[in-house]
């Protein structure tokens, strides 16, 4: 056990020096210069301004030494969790932008995320065996995980949003209150979260709805099926031994499609205005705002690395022969 | 193990919820007057008939209020801090506002300040903040530094009295700074260090204006009235809305959604087709109840660079402007809610200086015929029968023009301007890269050609001028003369024209010969006015500055920089609907 959690870290240890280095090179590669930008917005009018003024934002930036210097003071600066300056939103700390963005990000991803999981498997599993609901549940599902987050997000905004009028369109709470320890602002937090939910959540369940109906069908004509069914076993005990079989695949699945989520609820943020990530994001590599964009990508990398950390724990409990394969090992 | 995995699920979402909740509560604790205690109307919010709320300035995050550094919060400057003057762009005239008067004698300029004028922290405004805020700009990071290149001292001759020396008296960029820059309090201020000054956020602005900051979220920044404005004596002058709270926007989209369902009273977005929304029965107003719709706000430029061939021949030039059809832009790109640009490129409102012989004589209009023969004419030909002309050298011409991805609106008028020059002959393709690498190409001078649009309403057509002809041309190019253009006699006219007063008969003589110089070169060619983007939904506020005859006709925006030309002043004129 100690070996394989071992072996594990040191993958994901490498996996993440890997990340934050690429993390770092990426925006260096994008075309423009973040000082120039940041110039160009202040305006100088005066030519003689423009050589003093430039050194000084080189340094705020820390970009007036070496590249290699650079890379070590990153990593330096990161063990010290000073993300750097804003250079898009001068003055401030990126990790205080970041921070203020982050909690509606993961309140939009992890019920979606693991929401949409369960119900979709639970839907996959019930249309596997019932033909009204295959019938029904397998188009509508392909139709949702063929849709891009994007389109679903502008059809659910003009439907139920301007349409219907029924939820709003922007905003992380009402623009007409404050926040306080109401039912009244609560309240507002759940309606402006609920579109952008509901658009991640609908294009994920579809995906994991397919592929569980289609894996239980495959579980149920495996020969230990047959066999059991030969047996006498009753269908239900069957089906629990099939449903739990193609969990399997489901969970490994989940640790594979976080990337993809990730990228899709930060469309979707930019879609309903949600004060997420997102727009930070996009506004970032606008911006040629190397430092939030490291400091977003940074949250991004740690996310999905602990997440797909925590799935590498929850298949040794769930899975007996990950545990038995292990102390064979040992 | 499903059953397990429900519990599971359910408490992280339960988690999730509340650390968002907990989240914004620790905002609003940390910030005076909201959060924990309940705010007016209950429950924390605002009364819709008191709260006016806009949108189309801010882009990201509010996250500074220093008026020093450009970027800051909407309505920093304007709302929070104030300028010694306004800028009125119906009269073209400066308006006094911190100042009482401005009197010129040979190089000294004498500055009177409003009695009775405070800060919100109650301490009087005094000739030492105006002196202090002025010698800021002897720290090269602030943007006005180069005053000091033509201002040799400030002194205070008594606490309303400021006196300022000139080494080189430039009348009209000395009024650009009098109504572009806001004064800030010598006594919080004087603390910070020269960085400081630069890089702090300065999260409680004390400004003498009629606002006061109240709260910020990620989506919005929302300013409170505050109980004592000097203008509600001095000037009778009244802001209505006791809140107004400012909608950072991702995209015009949720602007447009925002505003058609009442939840927005003023959007500055760029909202193309409005047209149709204004005809149509949804509360929307604009400026003008037809065509254009907007009053116009700045100048689109097709910018050739000039140090290229052929761009650098005024034939080339020439050609190229005549084959551009404006009004395909003006009414299938924009629905007719720009105009398009007097050949001089010079504002609506500085028509009086706009000398009609010379735009007769140097002037341009779309003419594909004429753009042939002139091209014909400078030797110019086909001969390798792609149906482009080639460079004298024989050489195939191929330019690209470029405009930033996304820009919708320019993309589509980059095409309508590609199409008329190939019509013409002139082999030109539009590429939109994105906008950061198009800032540097246009930095650097590395471009064909580009479409630009810095040239705004401002106190004077001096701005214009510099933004046109602007030496000495530099290894990068930040904010003028992007083509490229040496003219030592055209330069030499700008600074005449800097240095004259606005009534003096020179002034018109001046800008004459400035238009001819730009006209028969063309270093830059004007298509159209972009509009000050304006649309009001009247369902919660009425008496909206308008074309209307009795109307308010202050500008109708809240972009920053704009409240000084008298934006501040709408804010007085609207009316409550309940």
């Amino acid at each position: 056990m100690r070996r394989y959690f071992g072996r594990k870290l040191a993958i994901y240890a490498l996996t993440f020096v890997v990340a934050v280095t690429l993390n770092w090179i990426i925006p260096r590669f994008m075309p423009g210069d973040p000082v120039l930008r940041m110039l160009t917005r202040t305006s100088v009018s005066n030519p003689e301004a423009i050589a003093p003024m430039r050194s000084y934002y080189e340094n705020v930036f820390g970009l007036d030494v070496p590249l290699w210097k650079q890379y070590l003071n990153y990593w330096v600066e990161l063990f010290q969790g000073n993300l750097g300056v804003s250079v898009w939103l001068f003055p401030a700390p990126v990790a205080d932008v970041i921070l203020r963005a982050v909690p509606y990000t993961l309140a939009l991803l992890l019920p979606s995320i693991l929401l949409s999981w369960w119900a979709g498997n639970k839907v996959g599993a019930l249309a596997a065996r019932r033909r009204w609901l295959d019938n029904t549940a397998l188009p509508v599902s392909y139709a949702l995980t063929a849709t891009p987050y994007m389109w679903l997000g502008i059809l659910l905004a003009w439907s139920l949003g301007i349409v219907a009028g029924i939820f709003p369109v922007a905003g992380g709470y009402s623009f007409e209150l404050r926040p306080d320890w109401s039912w009244v602002f609560f309240g507002s937090l759940v309606q402006h979260w609920f579109l952008p939910f509901l658009s991640l959540f609908l294009v994920a369940f579809g995906g994991w709805a397919i592929g569980m109906r289609n894996l239980i069908i495959y579980e149920l004509e495996a020969d230990y099926a047959n066999y059991l069914a030969a047996l006498g076993a009753p269908r239900r005990l069957i089906r629990r031994y099939a449903f739990r079989n193609a969990l399997l695949p489901q969970i490994t699945g989940l640790a594979l499609q976080l990337g993809v989520l990730v990228a899709g609820a930060l469309v979707t943020e930019i879609v309903f205005a949600y004060p997420g990530l997102g727009h930070l994001i996009l506004q970032a590599i606008q911006n040629q705002d190397f430092f939030l964009l490291q400091g977003a990508f940074l949250f991004i990398v740690i996310g999905v690395l602990g997440a797909n950390f925590v799935i590498d724990i929850v298949y040794v409990l769930v899975d007996p022969r990950t545990r038995t394969g292990m102390q064979g090992a040992t | 193990m499903y059953r397990r995995s429900r519990w599971l699920v359910a408490g992280v979402l339960a988690l999730t919820l509340g650390m968002t909740g907990c989240t914004g509560g620790d905002d609003g604790a940390a910030t005076p007057g909201a959060g924990g205690l309940p705010g007016p109307g209950g429950g924390g919010g605002y009364p819709r008939n008191e709260t006016l709320y806009t949108s189309g300035t801010q882009w990201g995050p509010p996250n500074s209020w220093n008026p020093i550094i450009p970027g800051y919060a909407m309505g920093t400057v304007g709302l929070a801090y104030e300028t010694l003057f306004l800028f009125d762009p119906q009269k073209t005239e400066l308006t006094p506002w911190l100042a009482e008067k401005g009197e010129w004698a040979d190089k000294t300029y004498t500055l009177t300040l409003r009695e009775g004028i405070t800060w919100s922290d109650g301490k009087p405004l005094t000739a030492d903040d105006v002196k202090y805020t002025a010698e800021l700009g002897k720290i090269k990071a602030v943007p006005y530094s180069n005053l000091w290149t033509w201002l040799s001292a400030v002194d205070v001759v008594d606490p309303r009295t400021v006196r300022f020396t000139f080494s080189d008296p430039r009348i009209q960029e000395w009024e650009n700074w009098l109504y572009e820059n806001a004064i800030v309090p010598k006594h919080i201020w004087e603390s910070r260090s020269e960085a400081d000054i630069t890089t702090t956020a300065n999260e409680k602005p004390v400004g003498t204006g009629p606002y006061e900051y109240l709260t910020h979220d990620q989506d919005r920044m929302v300013w409170k009235k505050k109980a004592d404005w000097w203008a509600t004596k001095a000037l009778n002058l009244d802001v209505k809305p006791t809140y107004i709270v400012d909608i950072v926007n991702s995209s015009n989209e949720v602007a447009l959604g925002l505003l058609l369902q009442g939840n927005m009273d003023l959007s500055n977005n760029f909202l193309p087709g409005i047209a149709n929304l204004v005809k149509g029965n949804f509360n929307i107003k604009t400026y003008y109840p037809d065509a254009p719709y907007m009053l116009s706000a700045n100048t689109a430029m097709l910018i050739p660079n000039t140090t290229k061939a052929p761009l650098n021949d005024v034939a080339f030039r020439r050609a190229l402007a005549s084959s551009i059809d404006t009004k395909k832009i003006v009414e299938g790109v924009y629905g007719n809610i720009v105009r398009a640009a007097n050949p001089t490129g010079l504002l609506p409102v500085w028509d009086q200086f706009v000398d009609q012989s010379v735009v007769t004589q140097h002037g341009f209009g779309f003419d594909t015929g004429k753009a042939k023969k002139t091209l014909a004419d400078a030797g110019y030909r086909d001969t390798n029968g792609d149906g482009f002309v080639e460079g004298k050298n024989g050489k195939a011409v191929k330019l690209s023009l470029i405009v930033p991805a996304g820009w919708t609106d320019w993309m589509e008028a980059a095409r309508v301007i590609t199409a008329g020059a190939q019509a013409a002959g002139i082999n030109v393709v539009a590429e939109f890269p994105d906008a950061g690498a198009l800032d540097d190409a246009r930095t650097a001078g590395t471009f064909d050609l580009v479409i630009n649009n810095w040239a705004g309403l401002s106190n004077t057509p001096w701005h214009y001028y510099n933004y046109v002809f602007q030496l000495p041309i530099q290894e990068q190019q930040f904010n003028a003369n992007f083509a490229r253009y040496e003219s030592k006699p055209a330069w030499e006219l700008v600074q005449k024209l800097a240095r004259t007063p606005q009534d003096d008969p020179v002034f018109k003589t001046t800008m004459a010969e400035l238009e001819q110089i730009h006209l028969s070169e063309l270093p830059m060619i004007p298509l159209w006015y972009n509009g000050l983007w304006a649309q009001y939904n009247t369902a919660h506020w009425t008496n909206w500055p308008s074309s209307a005859g009795d109307a308010p006709k202050d500008l109708p925006t809240t972009w920053n920089n704009l409240w000084e030309m008298g934006s501040i002043k709408m804010l007085t004129q609207l009316k409550p609907v309940a």
